[in-house]
């Protein structure tokens, strides 16, 4: 299989087009029952019939939920594991354990990323140049993250009955994976890319990250278009992953003092995967699969389609820990944007 | 009294929710600020009032664990002099320390964390 230059082009710093797109031939999803119960509940593949999803522990879940999402995806794109030349997986536990853990499973060369909730963002990104490259032919990008493993590690285990803030969100339960191969007529396709720069305005307040996270989106938004020299209506939605209610607002702003607009045009993947005013979720959904649960599922379906032409996904991730909270610093964020498309007709 | 019991005691908890909306902090900050302040209080002397005049809706809330610290030491030193500093305010609020541990036990035995 030979490859030429052509089959990259590098539009701007951080932003790669791809002249042959990636084809997605498959997604798959697990999730649990808060998200089953969301407005986009039937589109999910599974549903864990509990928290621990038959499991000892809560990480031993997450990890279920990482191989179910995974196994499931190579299932749907009629492959085995032994046919995948790279695994690319993220999640939000220390050491990234759910995603290596998992790969124990899978025994296909392996990188694990860590991008907090942009990491949906950062490994489908990350698989296109391996396909656009030639370095591989089939590429599985696979998130989890569990509400209770997340609460346990970032703030406190639910044990204690700690009282959750109206800014704060709450970390979805499930597992998300993509197949990446070469684009095939009819299936969605990811044509474009841009890495994302690491941005800190100062926010500290770990109780309120869509406000953090708001900026980077901005940061990444503004470059994508300006280096793909596109507008924001070429663009059927730009989807962000889990800015919130307040950080969305944020966004809208920042881009309009940039002279990009756009409201009406934006979507939060935090605020489609639960409905606020049944599901007590304060701010909205996060966690690495968030974003991922949306894109794997009702938008995928909708790209499949054609109900929806072309997306810009857009997941934000907060780069903070535990320790650099206790010490006093700043919240750091990150978003890594993806174009995705409807594919040719057939 | 109860009338007062409840005013005061929902106050505290009115206050410190207006706190947890409001400013940056965390379930800590908020615990350890509602002891810290009734130790002060206490110690002051301003808290036996509310003590007097609301009963359990003083002694209940977690500024009372505060208080109860303040006046074990305050007693102790009177009976034993300057070892009272340390051995004071373990010796006011041993029974509440240990029932919390315990109880905790106990449902830690019978019941599992979930959603």
């Amino acid at each position: 299989m030979t490859r030429s230059e052509t089959d990259v082009a590098v539009a701007g710093k951080g932003t790669y087009r791809f002249p042959q797109p990636i084809g997605v031939h498959a997604s798959a999803t697990v999730v649990g029952k808060m998200e089953a119960e969301g407005p986009f509940g039937s589109a999910f593949d599974r549903v864990m019939p509990d928290d621990l999803f038959g499991e000892r522990t809560w990480e031993q879940a997450e990890r279920k939920c990482l191989l179910s999402a995974a196994e499931l995806a190579l299932q749907k794109a009629g492959l085995k594991a032994a046919d995948v030349d790279l695994c690319l997986a993220g999640d939000l536990l220390d050491q990234l354990t759910t995603s290596n853990f998992a790969a124990r499973n899978l025994q296909v060369p392996f990188l694990g990323v860590f991008a907090a909730c942009a990491t949906s963002g950062a490994t489908l990104a990350l698989g296109a140049i391996f396909l656009a490259t030639g370095l591989a032919e089939w590429v599985l990008v696979a998130t989890a993250s569990h509400h209770l493993t997340a609460e346990r590690q970032y703030r406190y285990p639910v044990e204690l009955g700690n009282q959750r803030k109206p800014t704060q969100h709450w970390t979805a339960t499930g597992g998300a994976a993509f197949v990446l191969g070469r684009a095939e007529a009819g299936l969605p396709r990811l044509t474009a890319v841009t890495i994302g720069r690491v941005v800190d305005l100062g926010q500290r307040d770990v109780n309120d990250m869509g406000s953090a996270m708001a900026p980077a989106a901005a940061d990444t938004i503004r470059r994508h278009l300006q280096h793909m020299r596109e507008q924001v209506e070429d663009y059927d939605v730009i989807l962000t992953g889990d800015l919130g209610g307040f950080g969305s607002e944020l966004l809208v702003e920042l881009l309009r003092q940039d002279g990009v607009e756009i409201e009406g045009r934006q979507q939060d993947c935090g605020l489609m995967l639960y409905d606020r005013t049944r599901q007590d979720v304060h701010a909205g959904g996060s966690g690495t699969v968030c974003s991922a649960l949306i894109l794997a599922a009702p938008i995928y379906q909708r790209l499949a389609d054609r109900r929806l032409r072309r997306v810009l996904f857009v997941p934000t991730g907060s780069l903070h820990s535990v320790t650099t909270y206790q010490q006093g610093e700043t919240i750091p964020t990150i978003a890594h944007a993806v174009v995705l498309e409807a594919g040719d007709l057939p | 009294m109860f009338l007062w019991a409840f005013l005061l005691g929902g106050a505290m908890a009115a206050l410190a929710q207006l706190l947890v909306e409001v400013l940056p902090v965390t379930p800590a900050h908020v615990l350890v600020g509602a002891v810290v302040t009734g130790a002060i209080l206490g110690g002051l002397g301003l808290y036996e009032p509310l003590v007097k005049w609301a009963g359990a809706g003083a002694t209940i809330p977690l500024p009372g664990f505060g208080y109860a610290l303040a006046k074990g030491v305050v007693q102790e030193v009177h009976q034993i002099g300057a070892l009272g500093i340390f051995t004071g305010a373990f010796k006011a609020t041993a029974a509440g320390i240990k029932a919390a541990i315990v109880f905790a036990f106990l449902a830690a035995l019978v019941a599992s964390p979930r959603d």
